[in-house]
This record gives structure tokens, sequence and C-alpha cells, in this order.
């Protein structure tokens, strides 16, 4: 990356005095239009999520840390599930992507804000509502969601509790504010550059957001019609998903997960561009094959939107439909292949140190590439008829999403944080937690790989008697893993006090880019004339 | 509120604080929220005023928000704080909004191709789940549905809808709406107000007429065919596809309606007009649906 | 001090991956995929192996590599960067490899696919039913139709007796069928979707409602062989599981035939028992133990259900209402709703019970009684 975003610093505006009265208070923050503010927001909402979902994974693994039934009833059991996976997806990991897009592309690119600011607000106030909306249907009558982060009709259609209603709107406002947000980041990346930023010159976090926000307007508006048909299911006698009238519940499968698929990677992808921000910034060395890069994200992209039907192989499609998915999914593996061998090769005679953006990086592409593998395995169709609906499947797509995308937001914040707050982190305690994080979610999710394998299905509140070992295992390590988070949120409200060495404006050696061209902490705001860029 | 102009590129326009988000964000939040209330009150069967004045507050909040923040930018627009640049933002972003509608109707045309292609076949006993037809003995697949597997939970339509009658005509009257937008698009460019205001009016009139018919249709099938949401898959996929296309088609017709507004009061100019431009992407957007709609839904 | 942690790690990594190879041996560990008892058992079995190998082999390559670099070259060594970026026949070898790779893998798993997907030429056809949350098996050539349920319980499930080996995996009526013999499943539901999974027989198909699914199997040796749903299908989605037995033919013809005498004992039983007039003790006796092996998931002991799901019986319209119209709900159920039809499982008389215990239950004491002839009428 170094040519090419290599700047004349000379032009490079730096302002000094604040253009407006900025205001404080809360009024700051409800209307705000200014992306440095709103990326805050949205990061600590993910935060807060964070804590809210991992809570709910507690409640999980304490019930499943023997067999037998001791805290919670399955009823209960299935609703926590439920909202754990849909927390951490749509509540944790987009929002968190989302935030750092809104702080990092602006300045990554030269721009003075969003290209549409007042929407951008609008984007995230949404939403806390949705939240809201949806946690409260826990406490509703019949209780909250009890048919998985998948939903599947007809049990989310025909014998779902009543609050289904709540969800299915939670789920249009959590999807508009989604749609919204991509397209403000599309248009800004599409249209903000600075002069003499060409795309092929732009970061790859800028790339991949570019690509994911592709991605999100093209699947996002899929799953609000999925869930619009759910409600008609419901409310108004259609029969999308029940055979009687004609329909199919299998089709419901087929939308959601013409969604669902691309979904995950819309969760990888930010995580992929800030793993190539910062491994040729401690490493000292370019990155490796940028171009190829680009490329593989974009087949990445093209491809997910034709392998959907790799979580259906049980469901009894036809022969041809079970090869072509299959033969799809496994070429997945060639693009990000590529990435893979570029960052080790980024790593390959580089000057490496390891401060804590560095090893959350390592560990990404180590613990990212496990995950990956057992997804090839999964893809294998005949292979996948013993793997699906167990654990196996569980610790494949935790090892892509806890050390893939969570420890992505993790080193991302570590990175960009002396630029946000204008003070450097407390190095030795990141240290502690990114190794006590490590230890943890191996421990978590490395024995759930046997579990599955040996024939322990998922979503289930009570297990046979040769499961227990392993589960214990899992517990303890989920413990270890979510308590050190705190450590985590210690960290970073302590940074964010100012308890810490002021940051220069560039505190990593070896980062590039136009965001270390401005001072630390970053002032409101930024490019009011864009920069130059040769 | 607008930047220090201190070098000849001109600035990007980046507005102030606003109220006006987070007053849509109440308005949409209260509307779907009463909505949500409606539906789940009726479904325990506990029934209360208080979620549909929910709804009403938000819709009515929603208007005023329409009103004041669009308000709020066109005189930006008009004071001419936007650069050319900023212009092509509201491009790209009501580019990207309508392929978010593109993939909203892609799904739903999906579900039309799969139960026709798919699901119905394998009911009615062809194709790889063919004996899924031992549960549906006296099921035959054909298409348009009009006897489902199960006619006493679902029973079946008495007919369909004929495709050359009103369907065609309506098909008629969007294309040539199309046209007439095209016209006032022209008569704009050449600064020919009058023109402009007169075909622009005749498209939000056809607007207008093809939602009555639409409205006709909808109660010949519930009045006269046994037409309706709950009559199986046929009637399932026919009001999904066409209700949400009405819906776009209202809204189409009122942003239309307040473009003509804005002309008659002097917005606009020959070279920038981008908001008549947005509303006629749009109506262009929804003309091509229809057209899709007419074909898939009406005639094969 | 760092880099000897980092290196323990990725070492720790190595290890267990090594832990991993060494599956085979500590099959008793249950780390792995069993075998199975299946020719698509072992074909699947020997496909996982080969791609678990493979991915074995390229995690180890890839991060050996890494690790290295992460060895010698890093700025406290004084490593000094080098400063390549590109390469564009690297990239293609790094391109072609690994799709040689998938091919090499492709072909196997597209065999495997197809013999997955013959079903053709059956000797047995049982069509299972998946109900929430029990199992119905029909043997389509033989007329025998019966219903199976987990037998765990409860105070086992809540901890107040000791769990026994098969703890959640034992069933009242095992399914049986034949070794060498190739059998055909035809898959459904009644109410959502199931999927019905034995590891050892590597068959998992979900049971979509209003649809039929294929499968097959061939069991090489004779056992008993567990599984379970493997489908989220609501609260006791992890209490549904399924048992197989694995016989001779001899054995299984034998067993064959015991079941249809006891079918036609049971019917003559049954409309024994539906000529005679009960009384209400003989009624609410026997009409306790049929609620709760039946109803009770649902409705709850205490007869007050799970509202608004499952709603209360305790008082209910239903109960108070006429008593035809709540022997019609057992007998037929609710389409569309998780109340199934018993029809097929509870006999005139066992009906008659139920009804008597749900009306006089629970304090009720309506002191109602329904005679085995009045269901007679209904059904
Ligand atoms: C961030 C999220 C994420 C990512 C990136 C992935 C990546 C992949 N996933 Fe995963 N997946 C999920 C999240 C994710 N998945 C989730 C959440 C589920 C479960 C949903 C649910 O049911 O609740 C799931 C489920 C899931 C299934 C369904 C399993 C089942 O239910 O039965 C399958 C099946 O094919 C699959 C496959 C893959 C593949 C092939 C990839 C590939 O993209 C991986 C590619 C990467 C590599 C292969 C490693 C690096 C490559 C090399 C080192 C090159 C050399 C390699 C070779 C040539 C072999 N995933
Ligand atoms: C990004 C996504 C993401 C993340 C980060 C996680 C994180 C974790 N997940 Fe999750 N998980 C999913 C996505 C994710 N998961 C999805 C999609 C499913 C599928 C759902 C479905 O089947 O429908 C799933 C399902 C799932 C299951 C299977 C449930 C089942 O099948 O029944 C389990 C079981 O162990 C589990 C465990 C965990 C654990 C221990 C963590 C840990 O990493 C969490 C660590 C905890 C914290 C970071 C919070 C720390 C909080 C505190 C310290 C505060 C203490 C708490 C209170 C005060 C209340 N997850
Ligand atoms: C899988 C769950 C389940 C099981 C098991 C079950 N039921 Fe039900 N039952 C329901 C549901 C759900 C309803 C509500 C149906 C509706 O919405 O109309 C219901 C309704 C009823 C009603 C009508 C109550 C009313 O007020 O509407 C009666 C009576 C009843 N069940 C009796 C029984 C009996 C007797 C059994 C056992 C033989 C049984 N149920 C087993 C789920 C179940
Ligand atoms: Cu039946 Cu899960
Ligand atoms: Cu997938």
């Amino acid at each position: 990356m170094n040519e090419t975003t290599s700047i004349s610093t000379k032009e490079v505006d730096t302002p000094t005095t604040e253009h407006h009265a900025h205001p404080t208070g809360i009024s700051r923050w409800l209307y705000t239009t200014n992306h440095k503010d709103i990326g805050s927001l949205y990061l600590i909402f993910s935060f807060v999520m964070l804590f809210i979902g991992g809570g709910m994974a507690f409640m999980i693994r304490a019930e499943l840390f023997q067999p037998g039934l001791q805290f919670i009833e399955p009823e209960f059991f299935n609703q926590m599930t439920t909202m754990h996976g849909l927390i951490m997806v749509f509540g944790v990991v987009m929002p968190a992507f989302v935030g750092l897009a809104n702080w990092m592309v602006p300045l990554m690119i030269g721009a003075p804000d969003m290209a549409l600011p007042r929407m951008n607000n609008w984007s995230f106030w949404i939403m806390p509502f949705a939240f809201s909306i949806l946690l409260s249907t826990l406490f509703m009558e019949g209780g909250g969601p009890n048919f998985g982060w998948t939903f599947y009709a007809p049990l989310s259609t025909t014998y779902a509790p009543p609050s289904t209603t709540f969800f299915i709107f939670g789920v249009h406002l959590m999807g508009l504010s989604s749609i919204m947000g991509a397209i403000n980041i599309i248009t800004t990346i599409l249209n903000m550059r600075a002069p003499g930023m060409t795309l092929m010159k732009m970061p790859m976090f800028v790339w991949t957001w570019l690509i994911t926000a592709f991605l999100l307007i093209a699947v996002m508006p899929v799953l609000a019609g999925a869930v619009t048909m759910m409600l008609m299911d419901i409310h108004f006698g259609t029969s999308f998903f029940n055979a009687a009238g004609g329909g199919d519940p299998v089709l419901f499968q087929h939308i959601f997960w013409f969604f669902g698929h691309p979904e995950v990677y819309i969760m990888i992808l930010p995580a992929f561009g800030v793993v190539s921000q910062i491994i040729p910034a401690f490493a000292r060395k370019p990155l490796f094959g940028y171009k190829s890069m680009v490329y593989a994200t974009a087949s990445i992209a093209i491809l997910s939107f034709i392998v959907w039907a790799h979580h259906m192989f049980t469901v009894g499609l036809p022969a041809v439909a079970e090869l072509f998915f299959m033969y799809s999914t496994m070429l997945i593996a060639i693009p990000t292949g590529v990435k893979v061998f570029n960052w080790v090769s980024t790593m390959f005679r580089g000057s490496m140190t390891f401060e804590a953006p560095m090893l959350f990086s390592v560990a990404f592409v180590v613990l990212f590439t496990i995950g990956g593998l057992s997804g090839l395995m999964l893809s294998i169709a005949p292979a996948d008829f013993q793997y699906h609906d167990t654990y196996f499947v569980v610790a494949h797509f935790h090892y892509v999403l806890v050390p893939g995308a969570i420890f992505g937001i993790m080193a991302a914040v570590y990175y960009w944080m002396p630029k946000w707050s204008g003070f450097m982190y407390n190095e030795p305690l990141a240290k502690l937690h990114f190794w006590l994080s490590f230890i943890g979610l191996n421990l978590t999710f490395f024995p759930m790989h046997f579990l599955g394998l040996a024939g322990m299905p998922r979503r289930i509140p009570d297990y046979a008697l040769q499961f227990a070992d392993f589960n214990m295992i899992t517990s303890v390590g989920a413990f270890l893993f979510g308590t050190t988070q705190l450590l985590f949120l210690y960290i970073v409200i302590q940074c964010a006090r100012g308890k810490g060495e002021p940051a220069p404006q560039r505190p990593w050696e070896g980062a590039e880019g136009l965001e270390w061209s401005i001072p630390s902490p970053a002032p409101l705001h930024t490019f009011d004339t864009p920069p130059k860029v040769d | 509120m607008s930047q220090v102009h201190n070098s000849n590129v001109p600035n990007y326009y980046v507005p102030h604080q606003s109220k006006w988000p987070i007053i849509a964000t109440v308005a949409v939040v209260a509307f779907i929220y009463g909505i949500a209330s409606m539906l789940y009150s009726s479904k325990i069967g506990e029934a209360s005023a208080t979620p549909s004045w929910i709804m009403l507050f938000g819709l009515g909040l929603t208007v005023y928000m329409l009103y004041g923040w669009f308000s709020n930018v066109v005189q930006e627009s008009q004071s001419g704080l936007y650069s050319p640049q900023l212009d092509k933002s509201f491009r790209l972003g009501m580019a990207w909004f309508i392929f978010s509608e593109v993939m909203f109707f892609a799904a739903f045309f999906g579900v039309l191709l799969y139960v026709r292609t798919l699901s119905i076949p394998w009911l009615g006993g062809e194709g790889a789940k063919g004996v899924s037809n031992l549960l549906w003995p006296n099921f035959t697949a054909h298409w348009p549905l009009l006897n489902t597997p199960d006619p006493e939970l679902f029973p079946g339509p008495s007919a369909t809808i004929p495709a050359w009658q009103i369907p065609f005509l309506n098909t008629v009257i969007l294309v040539t709406s199309s046209f007439t937008l095209t016209l006032a698009h022209h008569a704009l460019k050449k600064d020919e107000r009058n023109k402009c205001t007169l075909w622009l009016l005749t498209t939000v009139i056809l607007g207008i007429i093809f939602l009555g018919f639409q409205v006709f249709e909808y109660q010949e099938a519930y009045n006269h065919l046994q037409l309706t949401l709950s009559s199986g898959i046929y009637g399932s996929t026919f009001f999904l596809l066409t209700g949400f296309h009405g819906a776009h088609v209202t809204i189409g017709t009122i942003m239309l309606a307040v473009i003509l507004v804005r002309i008659m009061k002097g917005h606009f100019s020959k070279q920038k007009h981008f908001g008549f431009e947005a509303a006629a992407w749009y109506w262009h957007f929804v003309d091509v649906v229809w057209l899709l709609l007419f074909t898939f839904v009406y005639v094969i | 001090m760092l880099p000897s942690a980092l290196s323990h790690c990725l070492r720790f990594l190595v290890s267990i991956f090594a832990l991993f190879l060494s599956f085979p041996t500590m099959a008793a560990w249950e780390l792995n995929m069993p075998k199975g008892v299946t020719p698509i058992s072992e074909t699947v079995y020997d496909l996982h192996m080969i791609i678990f190998y493979i991915c074995v082999v390229i995690a180890v390559i890839v991060f050996g590599v890494m690790l290295w670099s992460i060895f010698y070259h890093r700025k406290s060594r004084g490593y000094k960067p080098a400063n390549f970026h590109e390469s564009t026949l690297v990239e293609v070898i790094w391109t072609v490899i690994p799709l040689i790779i998938l091919i090499v893998m492709a072909i196997p798993a597209t065999e495997g696919v197809f013999a997955m997907y013959n079903y053709d030429d059956s000797e047995v056809d049982i069509k299972v039913t998946g109900y929430q949350w029990k199992w119905r098996y029909e043997y389509i050539n033989d007329d025998i139709d019966f219903f199976s349920t987990l037998t765990t319980t409860t105070e086992e499930i809540h901890n107040q007796q000791t769990k026994n080996k098969n703890y959640l995996l034992e069933v009242d009526n095992p399914i049986v069928v034949p070794i060498g013999k190739k059998i055909r499943f035809l898959l459904t539901s009644n109410d959502v979707i199931h999927s019905w999974w034995v590891p050892e027989l590597a068959v998992k198909k979900d049971a979509i409602p209003g649809f039929i699914n294929e499968s097959w199997t061939l069991v090489k040796e004779p056992g008993i062989y567990r599984g379970q749903c493997a489908e989220l299908c609501g609260k006791d989605h992890g209490f549904m599981p399924i048992v197989v037995e694995a016989v001779e033919q001899e054995q299984y013809d034998l067993w064959i035939q015991q079941k249809q005498e006891e079918t036609a004992l049971r019917l003559a039983q049954a409309a024994k028992e539906a000529a005679q007039t009960w009384d209400m003790d003989r009624l609410m006796a026997s009409g306790k133990p049929l609620y709760e092996k039946n109803c009770l998931a649902c409705h709850q002991a205490n007869g007050e259900g799970l509202p608004p799901v499952f709603p209360a019986l305790k008082n209910s319209p239903v109960i108070k209402g006429p008593i035809s119209e709540h022997i019609q709900i057992i007998l037929h159920g609710r389409s569309g709703t998780a109340m199934a039809a018993y029809a097929p499982q509870l006999s005139d008389s066992e009906v008659a019970a139920l009804v008597t215990y749900e009306r006089n239950a629970w304090g009720q004491n309506s002191n109602e009684t329904v005679q085995p002839s009045d269901v007679t009428k209904l059904r």
C-alpha cells in the first residue's frame, strides 16, 4: 500500500480551529451529522450489545455446563439461543463495522464527512429502537422468538409465539438502518475520494467496505421480503410457506439463505480489510498483492450469491442442486486462500513487532483459517449430512465469527483508538486481554468440533452423557473469554478518558494512509478542503 | 451553516446539526410499532385503541418530518449550497436505493418462480420430490392454481383475472405515463414550464387511474372470484406482487405530485432538477416492475 | 517473553492438530465421527478423513511459513524489511494449486452424492413422520404403524435421579430393521420441520410438513443405533430421540409378526373396552398416566399450559363446553397448530379416559364421565 497512498503532507488540511460552535450534552448526539460522533455512537451501541448477547451466551453455557436441566427451561433456552445469534450478528458485528466505516472511511479517503450526513444519523438512531423492540419480546406473554436466528418457517409462523410480530418489525427497522447505512457508505466511497485517489489506490479497508456495502444493499431487502411473507402467513392467511396452499416451507430457507450467506461475508469482509491495514503496518512492509486482494474480495462477494443452499444440503434438494451448491461453495476457498497467502507473504521477510493490533491480526489469520477450513469440510455435501446441525457447525461459525469478525473489530479498535481519543491505550493490559481471549476462545470453541463429530446436535438444552466432558471445558472457556472482555471494557474506557500517553499523529511506525496525516485526536472536522493524493 | 469558502475548490456542504433524523426515527418507529401492536393485540384477542393511536401519531409525524426535512433540503438547494459533487451524492444515493428496491421485488419474483416451477409440480407428483403427492392424493399440479392441496384450509379461487382486459389496459396506462413523464422532462430541460406542468399533470393522473383500476380489480377478485390472500399460493403471490407494486405506484404518484407542485412554484432550473429526476427514475423503475409483473403474473 | 509466548501458543495449536491426527485410534474418546455401519456411512467417513487430512496439511504449511517468519522476521531481531509486494507468478500458483486440490476433493464427493440419492430397489419402505415431539413409523407394506417417544424420566432430566447410560437416547418403541436389506425412508412431518438423524447410519434428512423426502440405508451389522432430531422444532427439540434396532432377517420377520399380532390384539382389546361402560374411578385412573405421557409436554402437569402458545386446559372454554367438541379436538387436532390429531394413536377408551380426566382433574371436578362409545361415534 505504501506508494498507492503516499501523500503530500503539505496540501493536507489540518484544521486547528473548530468551524462550528460545537453543541454539547445529549443534543450533540441526537442531532449530530458528524461522522466521527456517529461512528462513536455505533461503536458504543455495539459494545453494549456485545455484553447483552454475551450474557445470553453465558446463560447457554451455564445450562450446558452439565447434562440435565438446571437453570433454565427448554423454552427459555431456545429464546436465549435465538436472541444470542440475532444480537451478535445484527447488534454487535454489523454495527461495529458500520461504526468503523463511519470513523475511518472519510479519514482514509480524505473526505470532509460522509456523503449524506443527516441520513447517517437516521441510520444510527433506528438501531437502539429496533433492538429495544427486539429485546422487549422476551418479556411478552409466550416469550420472545424461540426459533433460532434462522427462523425457519413454519416454526416461526404458524407455531410461533405472538411476539413474533414485533420480531418481524424489529428486523424491518434494522434492515432499514442497514440499507441506509450501506447507501451512505457506498456513495461516500464512490463520490467523496480526494483528488488523485483512484479506486485502485484506496486502502484495503475502504475496498472491503465498498464491496460489503454492495452486499448489504443487495441482500437486506431480500431479508425484508422474507419477514414480510412471514408476517402475511401469520396474519393474513397467505400460504407462502405452507404446502396445504401450494407453498413450501423450504422456500423460506431459500430466501433466508440467499440473504444469509452473503450476510456472513458482510460480517467478515470488513475484518479482512482491517487486517490488511494492520499487518503491513506492523510488518513494516507493503501489503503483498494489493490488486489480487481487491479481485479476491470481489470474487468472494460475487460467489456469495450462488452458494446459499449449502446450508440446506439435508432439506432434500434435487441431486443436481446439491452438486451445484457444493461446487460453488468449494470455489470460495480459492479467493479466500489468496487473501490468506497474501497476508502471510506480507509478514514474510517483514520487520515485525507485536503490539496488540498485530497480535489480534495474527491470531485472526490463524484462527479464521481454521474456521475457513472447517467451512470447507462443511461444503462437501455428503459429509455435511453428518455435520449439519451439530456442534461442528457451531464450532465452524464461531471460529470465523469470534476470532474472525470480533478479533478484527478489536484489532481495529486498538489500531485506531489513539487516533480517536488522542491517547495510547495501556499496551501491557491489552496484551493480557489478547492472551486471555485467545486461550479462552480456543478452550470454548475447539472442543465443539469434537462434540459435533461425536454427534451432539445444536440448539438443545440438554444432552446425552457422552458429551459431558467437552461441554464442561467449553463452558469454562466461555466464562474465561467472557469475563476477559470486562478487561477490554476497562482498557477502552481508560483510553477514552485520557488516561495514557498522548498519542502522536502517527503512533505506529509502519502505518500508512491519510488517517495518519491528521493530528491525534482527530479534530471534529477534517479535510474540509480535500487533500491531494498522488 | 455552510463551510467557509476559502479556496476555489467548491466545498462539500456538510450540514450542521439537524433535528430531522431523530424525528424521522421516532416517526418511523412509532408507525411501525403501532402496526405491530395492532396485529399483536388482534392475534391474542385483546383489542385496544392505543396501538392505532401510536400508529397514527407515527404517520402524522412522518408526514411532518418529510415535509420539514424536504423543505430544509429544498431551501439549501435553492440557496445554492449544493455543489455538483453533492448532486452526484444524491444521484448515487437514489440509484442505490432503487437497486435495493429491485432486490426487494426480486425476492418476490423468486417466490413466484419457485412455486410455479418447483413446489407445485412436486406437490402434484412431478419431478424430484414428486413422492410428496402421496400426502395430497387428490391434488394435481396446474397454474393458475384453482385447487389447492388442502381445499378446506385454503379454498382456491373460482377464476383468475384475465390478462387482456384491465391488466392490459393498466399496462398501456403505465407505459404511456412513462412517455408523458419523459416529455415533461424534455420540456423542463428546454425550460418550457407550461408544457412541463401539463405533461407531469398527465402522468400523475395516469398514475391515479392506474390505481383506480387496481382497486376495482381487487374488489372484483374478492367479491366475484374468491381470489383472496388466503386462496392458496396463487392468491398469495398475486396480491403480494401486485400489492407491493401498487404501494410503489402510490408512493411514486405522491412523489410526482410533490414535484408538480414544486414545478408550479418555479423550483428547479434547466440544468439542475435532481428532485425531478429522482422521482422520474423511481417512476420508470415502477413501470419496469409492472411489465415483468404483467408478463409473469397475468400473461404466462 | 512475548515471542516465546506466541510460539507456545502456536505449538499448542499444532499439538491439538496432532491430537486430531491420531483420531482413528481414539474412537473410544468419541472425538471423531463414527465410522458407522452402512456403505454410505463408510463413504462419508472416508470422505471426512480425506478432507480433514488435506485441511491439516494446508494448515501446517500456511501456519508453518507464518510461524517461521514470525520467529525470524521480527524487528527485535534486527531484521530489515524486504520491499517486495507483488508477483504474478506466485499468485497464479496459489490460485491453481488450491483449484486442483478442490477438484481432487470434488470427485469422491460427487460420487458420494449420487450414492446417497439412489433410492431404487428398496426392500423395506418405512414412512417416518415427525410430530412435536415424537416420531411415527409406518411400515408401508406390513400395516405396522406406531409412535416412538422418549422414555427418560422427568426426574432424571431434572437431576433428581441418577441418569442412566442411555440418558435422552431411549424410546418406548424402537424401529426394527433387517440387516443387509435396502431400506427406504419416506420422511415427512405433521407440524414443523424435524430432521431424522442416526449418525451410525449416516442418514440425516429433514422431515418437511406437506412434502416427502426420501432417504435410504443398508445396515451391515446388527445392533442398536441411537440418534436424535436434528432440526430445531420447538420446546422439546432436544427430547425426541431415535432408536433403530438392526436385526437378522428371521428376527425381523418375527418382530413384524409380533407387531401385527400386537396390533390386532390391541384393536380387539380396544373394541372390548369400548363396549364396556367405565366408571369414574377407572376413567380417572387410566386418564392420568395417559395425560402425562401424551399431553403434559404442552398442557403441563397442572393443566395450565404455557399460554399463549399452549393454552391452559383447566377451566378452558372447551373443557367447560360440550363434550363432543372436546372429543373432536383430541381426535382430529386443530390443523395448523401444534395440537395434533390423536385419532391414530389413542383408542376410544383412552380418549374417553383423557376427556374425563381433563374435565375432572386440577380441582375442576365436573363429575362428567365420558364413555368409549361416545368417542366411537365421533371418530
Ligand atoms: C464470518 C462468517 C462466516 C464465514 C467467513 C464463513 C465461511 C465459510 N463457510 Fe460458513 N457459516 C457461518 C459463517 C461463516 N462462514 C455461519 C454463521 C454458519 C451457520 C449458520 C447457521 O446455520 O446458524 C455457517 C455455516 C456454514 C455451512 C452450513 C453448515 C451446515 O449447517 O450444515 C457451510 C457449508 O458449506 C459453510 C461453509 C463455509 C465455507 C466454505 C466458507 C469459506 O468462505 C471459507 C474459506 C476459507 C478457507 C477455505 C480457509 C483459507 C484458505 C486457504 C488457506 C486456501 C487453501 C485451501 C484449500 C484449497 C482447501 N458454512
Ligand atoms: C458474531 C457472532 C457471535 C459471537 C461473538 C458469539 C459468541 C459466543 N457464542 Fe455464539 N452464536 C452465534 C454467533 C456468535 N456467538 C450464532 C449466529 C449462533 C447460532 C444461533 C442459533 O442457533 O440460532 C450462536 C450460537 C451459540 C451456541 C449454540 C447454542 C445452541 O445451539 O443451542 C453457543 C453454545 O455454546 C454459543 C456460545 C457462544 C459463546 C460462549 C460466545 C462468547 O464469545 C461470548 C463471550 C461473552 C461476552 C463477550 C460478553 C461478556 C459479558 C460479561 C462479562 C458480562 C456478564 C454478563 C452479564 C452481566 C449478564 N453461541
Ligand atoms: C405439541 C403440543 C401439544 C400436545 C402434545 C397436546 N396438545 Fe392440546 N393443544 C395444543 C395447542 C397448541 C392447542 C391450541 C390449538 C389452537 O390454537 O386452537 C391445543 C388445544 C387443546 C385443546 C383445546 C383447548 C382450548 O381451549 O382451545 C384441548 C382440549 C387439548 N389441546 C387437549 C389435548 C390432549 C388431550 C392432549 C394429549 C392427548 C394434547 N392436547 C396434547 C398443543 C398440544
Ligand atoms: Cu424434532 Cu427437533
Ligand atoms: Cu453460508
